[in-house]
């Protein structure tokens, strides 16, 4: 029998749904009928865009245990694959895990962290950056389910033609059967970091992210600044986030976050092979750097030599005039 | 008490050479191949472990380092020597090229399952990630093909007897994560700063045996890994396409509406 459901797994169905998943939910309509999946009731504006993005199937899985545990999030979504020929899912780390148990249980094929998602042949490609952004590697996945993360900005979202009415469904997952998923693991706490700037969008999602680095010598006002601007999130080097100038969760980079937004603008960063790992595949890429010799100049778009503290004020100021 | 700490390593290619692929697959030279960086950090992590033992306890530990990959896999296994562990085993089959991440979680798992063999093995540690894939799902596979608890991306571990909590922050959330022993943990680059390796280590590691053994060692099907096995294809791997010259402005006074007129023209803003 012909698979044809796609599913989307939903990050986040408390208030509107945000950009990355209605970006999954355009490409999953590419390949069947979409089925939209989260741990949560969606709200009624989640419930409003689905319907215009044209998924009539949601379903709600109800977890009697501990859903943040890998092993209890995959198996409560094992039901709801076994007729599907693809699951889609936003590249975040949770879900790459969540979705590698999920293949160990179905036997599914995996693919982490697709820039872009398609058909070929009958099968499910993804295609991704590798190596610090230098090689593109297309791949498909060669059995019956698929299961893929992929990263914000692969498409540009599209509600479909025409809308539907939603009808939500209760899958669920008993107590006994999510203490055998855990395997043994408890999570003791979870503590939600404060975002700052909430004005900000997040910075793994961003279509434009500024990012500062040791050039800045812990002054990131030029840097916020700029993204306000441009609306963008802020990101930051390893250096900057060792000397403690900004918090944790803004570090770009292979260890940190991987970012892929259309325009990355990095200022008083060098552009050494950890951070370049996690922006390389940005679609334009700009550099505001003193130093003529740096690394980063040789991935660039579009660079200034100069000193940041000047530059990116101006270009902020210069933006703002044209937008009043 | 004694520990026996089992760390899954990966030979990878230099993030600071021209990486590549070749039919399809990563060209791991033994030229510019190395321990992937990111486990240096389990290795630092099993010696520290091992440190914190008393003198008899310690005597008594073994850190296993494994590693699944063609013969220049072994570099990585001397590096590893190199940052304290003690015994190496190196799983190399030509059945195994082209394995995706089942197939490698499953080799590995059946490694870890042949030293338990010897005696009970307390803790798999990994890396977050292989520099070169970053995938960063072959730890949670493997515990799940070995049945263990799973305790990934931790920057904090402690073991309390036959316990390991793990402290981690994943998606902009601080968790605290707790399972009994054996456990698979992987570490990130935060939880500690690797040693430099001193001359006593790094002459010994020249000659310390390494033990190879194939699938059938294993006693894993040569069906289940490689590209036999493997659960996706890949249909092209190519360079990226050559960028156009960067445009450089040297700032003279207008270097900032200069950036502002390549965003508009861009259409980017």
């Amino acid at each position: 029998m012909t698979r044809t459901i796609s599913v989307v797994l939903l990050d986040d169905v408390s208030g509107a749904l945000r950009g990355p998943d209605l970006e999954l939910l355009t490409v999953a309509r590419t390949l069947g009928t979409v089925r939209a999946v989260a741990f949560d009731a969606p709200s009624d504006a989640a419930l409003e865009a689905l319907g215009a993005y044209g998924v009539a199937d949601v379903v709600r899985l109800d977890v009697d245990g501990e859903p943040h545990l890998t092993g209890v999030a995959a198996a409560a979504l094992e039901p709801v694959v076994d007729d599907a020929r693809v699951l889609l899912a936003r590249a975040t780390f949770a879900n790459k895990e969540v979705l590698a148990r999920l293949a160990h249980l179905t036997g599914a094929g995996l693919v982490i962290d697709a820039a872009r998602v398609r058909e070929h042949e009958g099968l499910v490609a993804g295609w991704k950056r590798v190596f610090a952004g230098s090689w593109d590697v297309d791949s498909v996945v060669t059995t019956d389910l698929a299961l893929l993360t992929v990263r914000p900005n692969a498409v540009r979202p599209e509600p479909a033609a025409t809308a539907v009415s939603p009808v939500v469904r209760v899958v669920a997952l008993d107590a006994a059967a999510a203490e055998a998923a855990a395997g043994g693991v408890r999570l003791v706490s979870r503590t939600l970091h404060e975002v700052s700037g909430s004005a900000r969008p997040p910075l793994a999602e961003a279509s434009v992210v500024v990012a500062g680095g040791r050039g800045t010598f812990g002054d990131f006002g030029p840097v916020e600044e700029l993204a306000d601007a441009l609306g963008a999130a802020i990101g930051a080097t390893r250096d900057a986030v060792d000397e403690g100038w900004i918090e944790h969760d803004a570090q770009v980079g292979q260890t940190g976050v991987t970012i892929t937004p259309h325009l990355y603008i990095g200022a008083g960063i060098s552009g050494a092979p950890h951070h370049r790992g996690g922006m390389q595949a940005s679609e334009v890429i700009v550099a505001v750097n003193s130093d003529p010799e740096c690394p980063i100049f040789e991935i660039c778009d579009f660079a200034v030599v100069g000193d940041l503290a000047t530059v990116l004020p101006q270009a902020a100021a210069a933006l703002r005039a044209r937008q009043a | 008490m004694a520990r026996r700490i089992v760390v899954v390593v990966k030979h990878v290619p230099n993030i600071h050479s021209a990486r590549a692929f070749a039919d399809g697959r990563t060209v791991r030279g033994a030229e510019d191949g190395s321990l992937n960086e990111l486990d240096e950090h389990p290795v630092e992590e099993a010696v520290r472990i091992l440190e914190g033992l008393d003198e008899p306890e310690r005597a008594a530990s073994e850190i296993v380092v494994v590693t699944v990959g063609p013969a220049e896999a072994v570099d990585a296994l001397r590096r590893a020597f190199q940052l304290g562990a003690t015994t190496a085993v190196h799983v190399g089959d030509d059945a195994l090229a082209g394995s995706d991440y089942a197939g490698t979680a499953r080799v590995l798992a059946a490694a870890v399952r042949k030293v338990a063999a010897d005696g009970p093995v307390d803790l798999v540690l990994a890396g977050m990630a292989a520099l070169d894939g970053l995938g960063s799902v072959v730890p949670a596979l493997l515990a799940a093909e070995l049945g263990m608890p799973q305790l990934t991306n931790a920057g904090k571990l402690e073991l309390d007897g036959a316990t390991a909590r793990v402290e981690r922050v994943v998606d902009g959330a601080t968790e605290v994560l707790e399972a009994p022993l054996p456990a698979v943990v992987s570490v990130n680059d935060h939880i500690n700063r690797p040693r430099f390796p001193n001359f006593k280590l790094i002459m010994a590691a020249r000659t310390k045996p390494v033990t190879t053994w194939t699938l059938a060692d294993l006693g894993v099907d040569a069906t289940e890994v490689g590209e036999a096995g493997a659960r996706t294809r890949v249909l092209s791997a190519e360079p990226r396409p050559e960028r156009a010259p960067v445009e450089l402005h040297v700032d003279a006074g207008s270097g900032g509406e200069a950036l502002a007129e390549f965003l508009v023209r861009r259409g980017l803003v």
